[in-house]
């Protein structure tokens, strides 16, 4: 029965999605202001019940789950008894699942639009209500016409398939859910930017409105695209932390708008600058997630972890592409050119830094789609080709590491216009930093080109990140610009994990007998035993790794091999040993003929700092989140105040 | 901003669309078929996985006749699914050749007991080397071998019922 009222409260949820866009698309054609006045209250509350409803059809989904209901085939299909924690995980680990997650999150964005949202005049917010519901209604049909999740099967299975063990792991039951959280946030963005295009408006208050949904979607994505970094780098025992695969790379093009949307908002906010830029990235972020989704989906790329492979779920996403990315990107350029063009700045100005870090960000994004996409246009010509590391690394590098310079010096100029001679003092200590540990490092190692200069910016921007305080009481500083310090810290941090992981990493493939020692790096490791050990849903070999640091105190690593029986898979369970300067990775290999195991040791110094860094950009993010609401709440509570002492006193 | 540079962005996206439209007309094939297939199987000897029935060799398809090559476990799910059909393709004079891939012996004859026992023999791939060797991979999985001991045709998931028809006649033509 939970099947069925899940099934139903979702075609309700679509139901009242349509209704939203009716209502939304009669009061915008202002024919009659008294018929509008009317149709304009309802869209408000037919957004929060939508909202609702899709929350309830996915709740449904999570008990058919957690219950093990083996009458729903996408259940039978996805799980089997396993921790329960990864049986709930299983209900987005799968196509269906997900499409219906990504509904929900963004239904529930709509209520909360709905609930919420004072700052848009109301003739906006009803047409950013109506676009939400437009784009919802398409993955409607596409859930309910292609990928039913509540499809029953019959006879029920005996026992279920199982999840894929890759994704039997915590910070998979986390990470998808995040990036869901982004990418439908972008989605607000999106919406915002039609409402504002079809009703003229875009003002800094729209920005100001805009804002805090940007923010809060590029926080999910910074921290889901770290921890799904992470889990690819221990899950999947191959000791690397990115790899520029489809599926990856489909996080970070809406990452990369994002961030840039994020920074042409706020001039947008505070300067009435940069009108069309913003409605251009808030509606270039979003249609990034939507092809991020369905080049993994369609199965047109070949992804070592793209799911559900279906060319007719391909054709049908393709057409939602073609009418909300094409309508939206048609609506831009018949509108975006009557929207007036905002003020005026010269390019030595924080505004000036602004474009030119949103410039480079979008060549960036070009980059990775060009990479991504290139293998599509290839194989139109029968050549089969993959793009990887040696075409993304130094290409983004180019784009990416000068643009860290204006990084560092942005935020240090004044809007409108300054001069670089004002801040003269400042960049002398930029360059001196980057000279000096360019020098040092230069001396000591020999490194590649690209990790050394990497290394170097990273000390300059780590400075460069902490300078806007300087002259200022720490304690009367804003939340916000306490979160930008704390995010370009953390860019730092991470670029300088990055470097240092690329040029010193030591690497070791050894076949030991029981009671030998490998070197790595500073490291001892001595192979004690390889025992068989017994878990929930699978067996393993573990191998009993004796190690220590510099002659230091021992300590044991447990490596295994496990097999999973539901599916049958073998996966590699790497152990990890955290010091502060960098990580041993230790990955247990097959049995040799001879009783010799192969043994896999990295000595990765500095690696653990590529996601501390992604963690301070997030928590950057969340920082200037809070400062933003607390001030938007403050002006609020004002001004009730004075209307309140206004009413009084008439 | 130029009017026109405003159409520059729909212009990309057309010129997406049209990448993406192509594979999706022309999918590639996600199955994994046996590069062997037109080739004789390899060398490969397995001890019996059952007390009652011998094991497998290579030797086994050279005696003229085609046979049905199954490969299962008890533990496959599918496999159980399939144990009507390959019993009634067994019952239409199909000899059938098991591989039984990572079992132990009380399974596996729990599951012959539970399901029927179609096969002439069974032989133990323990480690799964024979399975990887022909090509295979994943349960179950079937292939008809000619009786020169060549792979004529391979059949990757669980046998239905509109495959046993189909199966037969692959039988046939191996005979030629």
């Amino acid at each position: 029965m939970i099947a069925e009222f899940g099934l139903a409260a979702l075609w309700l949820a679509a139901a009242l999605a349509a209704l939203q866009l009716l209502c939304g698309a009669l009061v915008l054609r202002k024919d009659e202001p008294e018929v509008a006045a009317v149709i304009s209250e309802i869209v408000r509350p037919v957004a929060v019940v939508q909202g609702v409803l899709a929350a309830v059809s996915f709740l449904a989904l999570l008990v058919c789950f957690g219950r093990l209901d083996l009458s729903v085939k996408l259940v039978a299909m996805n799980s089997h008894t396993m921790p329960l924690i990864f049986q709930l995980a299983a209900t987005w680990g799968n196509h269906e699942g997900s499409m219906l997650m990504w509904v929900t999150i963004m239904a529930l964005a709509g209520t909360l639009i709905a609930l919420i949202e004072r700052r848009l005049p109301e003739r906006t917010l009803i047409a950013t209500l109506a676009g939400q519901a437009f784009v919802a209604l398409g993955f409607y049909g596409f859930i309910l016409y292609s990928s039913n999740p509540f499809e029953r099967l019959d006879p029920p299975a005996a026992e279920g398939l199982g999840l894929n063990p890759a994704l039997q792991d915590i910070g998979l039951a986390f990470h998808p859910p995040m990036l869901y959280l982004g990418y439908v946030g972008l989605s607000v963005a999106f919406s915002f930017a039609i409402g504002a295009l079809l009703t003229r408006q875009v003002t800094p208050d729209f920005a100001r409105a805009m804002r805090p949904w940007v923010l809060g979607a590029w926080i999910c994505l910074t921290l889901g695209i770290t921890a799904g970094s992470y889990w690819a780098y221990y899950e999947l025992g191959w000791g690397g932390w990115w790899f520029w695969d489809p599926t990856e790379n489909a996080s970070l093009m809406p990452w990369l708008a994002a961030t840039a949307l994020l920074h042409s908002v706020s001039v947008l906010a505070a300067r009435d600058a940069l009108r069309t830029w913003t409605i251009m990235l808030g509606v270039i972020a979003f249609s990034m997630s939507m092809v991020g989704t369905f080049l993994v989906r369609s199965g047109i790329l070949t992804s070592v972890h793209a799911f559900a492979v279906d060319p007719k779920r391909g054709a049908f996403i393709l057409v939602l592409l073609a009418i909300y990315i094409g309508g939206a990107l048609t609506l831009f350029a018949v509108r975006a050119g009557t929207v007036a063009e905002g003020e005026r700045f010269a390019i030595t100005s924080r505004e000036g830094a602004l474009v030119v870090n949103n410039v480079a960000l979008s060549a960036l994004l070009g980059i990775v789609l060009v990479g991504t996409l290139y293998p599509l246009v290839t194989e139109a010509y029968g050549v089969k080709v993959s793009v990887g590391p040696p075409y993304f690394t130094p290409v983004s590098a180019m784009f990416f590491l000068p643009m860290l310079v204006v990084l560092a010096v942005g935020p240090l100029l004044r809007w409108r216009r300054d001069s670089l001679e004002r801040i003269q003092g400042p960049l002398v200590l930029f360059f001196v930093v980057a000279v000096a540990a360019l020098a040092g490092i230069w001396f000591n190692t020999s490194i590649g080109f690209l990790p050394l200069i990497g290394m170097a910016l990273a000390a300059m921007l780590a400075v460069a990140s902490f300078m806007p305080a300087r002259g200022r009481s720490l304690r009367r500083l804003p939340l916000a610009v306490w979160g930008m310090m704390i995010a370009h810290f953390g860019v730092a941090v991470g670029l300088f994990g990055m470097a240092a992981d690329s040029a010193f990493t030591v690497e070791k493939l050894v076949a030991v007998r029981e009671g030998e020692t490998v070197e790595v790096g500073p490291w001892r490791a001595t192979l004690k035993t390889v025992e068989p050990v017994a878990g929930p849903n699978w067996t393993a070999l573990e191998a009993g790794l004796a190690v220590s640091y510099d002659g230091g105190p021992g300590k044991l690593l447990s490596p295994q091999q496990r097999e999973f029986w539901a599916p049958v898979q073998k996966t590699s369970e790497s152990a990890l040993l955290t010091r502060w300067n960098g990580q041993l990775y230790t990955v247990l290999g097959d049995e040799a003929d001879d009783g010799r195991w192969q043994l896999r040791l990295w000595w990765k110094p500095f690696v653990t700092w590529i996601w501390y860094g992604g963690i301070l950009i997030g928590l950057g993010g969340l920082l200037s989140l809070l400062g933003r609401v607390g001030t938007d709440l403050k002006r609020r509570h004002a001004q009730v105040r004075i209307a309140r002492r206004k009413r009084t006193a008439e | 901003m130029n009017r026109w540079k405003l159409w520059l962005p729909l212009v990309l996206f057309a010129g997406f669309c049209l990448v993406a439209v192509w594979p999706l007309l022309h999918p590639p094939s996600s199955d994994i078929h046996s590069q062997l297939i037109g080739k004789p199987l390899p060398q490969f000897s397995l001890k019996p996985a059952s007390p009652d029935l011998p094991g497998v060799s290579t030797q086994d398809f050279r005696d003229g006749k085609p046979k049905l090559l199954n490969v299962f476990a008890s533990w496959c799910v599918p496999c159980a699914a399939e144990a009507p059909q390959l019993g009634q393709l067994q019952r239409q004079g199909a000899t059938i050749v098991g591989i039984d891939l990572r079992d132990r012996p009380e399974d596996l004859a729990q599951f012959l007991a539970g399901n029927g026992n179609p096969f002439a023999r069974i032989g133990a791939d323990d480690i799964g080397a024979v399975q990887l060797g022909i090509g295979s991979s994943g349960v179950p999985e079937t292939f008809v071998i000619d009786g020169q001991g060549t792979i004529r045709y391979q059949h990757i998931g669980d046998i239905r019922q509109d495959d046993v028809a189909m199966l037969l006649g692959k039988l046939k033509e191996a005979e030629s």
